[in-house]
């Protein structure tokens, strides 16, 4: 027995509290996780409700019968990064605000599971705040396009356009084209939709030449969307039939791009300086829209000079010597 | 007097036939990608353009390594001491003395082949516009060597700018070397040394 001033010692106090924080620390984690959830769950409102299961890899699913806890892997598809969702523009609304009040209830319903989720007109149709990016044309646009005339309800907005992380100006090529590749080259979330397995887009673009330089610095829908110039990014995919195939709808001045991947820019661009494709010429470049128009005038002015030269000296060769 | 000095052996005709040619081709099709013109198919125009810029880049390999070869480069070396002097006569040679019918200030003999203003245009061409020309040339066959961006301009749209800036100097060249084959013993006589390989002079 150890004398009872050694156990009221102070050495004897930290010794104890080492000893507890080390037998914490071996508390298996999964345990420890799960009661963490689970005692936080009761008390969490919002959305931190959902994402305490949605925002992680992991949940945990309590048997009714037994009281086990069973750790389950969250789907890919009810996987919410709350970074990313923060971020997003619809970082203010609640969970429910679009999804079933029923999603309250956990382990969720079969009715919540199977809910019609609205498409984004059912909020932005209308909407003053969002009135500049026409989405009741975009709506229209899409009505007509080859997702839509095909696949009919199965296809929604959210096919594409990830409404938890999604961010207006972000469209950057490489991000446009991923809503397109999410589908195109992945083979599970394409046979959502069709059953069949999905073209691969590497092997179908073969035919164009420097085919990297154009996967890495144009947007799908240049050559699969019809331009619609009421709105900023053309919504109406055509089949596969009807896509841009002739070089010169971009290689030209009059190039296909300013009416679509540089519309903005271009509208900006005139509008300041006239000067028609600054954009393409500052942004990127595509042989035959990429002229400049200084450059251009010089030329012309050199080779009239060269012509006019050769012209006179001609004239005097002829008339002079003899 | 007038005599034959026989300038243009096998292989400079050969060249120079095939960098005419090639030449020919890449001002067309790259006028008809650039500016529409000609009403040439984008992607013929496109694979027209690339085939004759390797050729004409072979050409070039050939002619270059061929002058050290054969002493063809003695022509082409330039006695710095006086030139822009001799540069200036030969200019109001050109432009005034022509029409006079004066004698050329630097007849052609077996030992100069060239007058000061071809020996400076044609070094001036082939050792910095052409070799500029097919460096950025293959720089556009192969983007992803180029720089990204370089001073803030995209690398593709700087080295766009060598190659339609070289280009249009070395297609002015052609038009006035052309003409200038046309002052000769005769306006055809220079045409035909190209296929002889006889030099009439004056």
């Amino acid at each position: 027995m150890l004398p009872k001033k050694l156990l009221c010692s102070p050495i004897a106090f930290f010794l104890a509290f080492f000893i507890a924080i080390i037998g914490i620390s071996f508390v298996p984690a999964q345990v420890s996780e799960i009661n963490a959830q689970k005692s936080k769950s009761d008390s969490l409102t919002g959305n931190a409700f959902c994402i305490q299961c949605h925002g992680n890899i992991y949940y945990g699913l309590k048997n009714p019968e037994t009281g086990k806890i069973h750790r389950k892997m969250m789907s890919i598809n009810g996987r919410i990064d709350p970074t990313v969702f923060k971020k997003s523009n619809h970082r203010s609304f609640q969970c429910t605000n679009c999804h079933s009040i029923e999603f309250k209830k956990f382990p969720h319903s079969e009715k919540a599971l199977l809910e019609e989720i609205g498409s984004c007109i059912d909020c932005h149709s209308g909407d003053s705040i969002a009135e500049k990016y026409k989405f009741d044309l975009i709506d229209e646009d899409f009505q007509k396009s080859v997702h839509a005339t095909k696949h009919s309800e199965n296809f929604t907005c959210w096919m594409c356009h990830e409404a938890h992380s999604y961010k207006v100006n972000a469209t950057t090529v490489e991000y446009d084209n991923s809503m397109c590749l999410s589908c195109h080259a992945n083979a599970n979330k394409y046979n959502l939709i069709l059953n069949k397995s999905n073209p691969n887009i590497i092997e179908k673009h073969e035919w164009l030449p420097n085919q990297q330089a154009h996967l890495q610095n144009v947007r799908c829908i240049e050559c699969h969307a019809r331009v619609n110039d009421s709105i900023l990014v053309a919504h109406n995919i055509q089949p596969k039939a009807k896509a841009v195939k002739l070089c010169v709808e971009c290689h030209s001045t009059n190039s296909l791009l300013k009416q679509t991947l540089y519309k903005y820019q271009s509208r900006v661009q005139i509008s300041r300086n006239g000067y028609f494709n600054a954009a393409i010429l500052n942004k990127s470049y595509v042989i035959g829209a990429n002229r400049n128009y200084y450059l251009n005038v010089a030329s012309v002015v050199i080779l009239l000079i060269v012509i006019g030269g050769i012209a006179i000296h001609i004239i005097l060769r002829t008339t002079l010597k003899k | 007097m007038a005599q034959k000095i026989y300038y243009y052996p096998v292989w400079i005709r050969i060249w120079h036939a095939t960098n005419a040619l090639m030449f020919l081709l890449l001002i067309i099709t790259g006028l008809s990608m650039q500016y529409g013109l000609f009403k040439i198919r984008f992607d013929y125009a496109v694979s027209i353009h690339n085939v004759s810029g390797i050729v004409l880049s072979v050409c070039y390999l050939y002619y270059f390594m061929a002058n050290f070869i054969t002493g063809n480069l003695k022509y082409y070396r330039i006695k710095f001491k006086g030139f822009f002097k001799r540069l200036w006569v030969q200019f109001v040679y050109y432009t005034v003395g022509i029409f006079k019918n004066q004698m050329p200030p630097f007849p052609l003999t077996i030992k100069r082949k060239f007058n000061p203003l071809q020996k400076f245009t044609y070094v001036s061409v082939m050792y910095i516009i052409v070799p500029l020309i097919i460096i950025s040339g293959y720089a556009m066959l192969f983007p992803e060597i180029i720089y990204e961006k370089v001073l803030g301009i995209p690398g593709i749209v700087l080295t766009d700018l060598v190659h339609v800036c070289t280009g249009f100097i070395g297609s002015i060249f052609m038009i006035i070397h052309i003409y200038f084959c046309t002052i000769g013993s005769k306006p055809a006589a220079n045409f035909k040394s190209l296929v002889n390989g006889y030099h009439q002079t004056e």
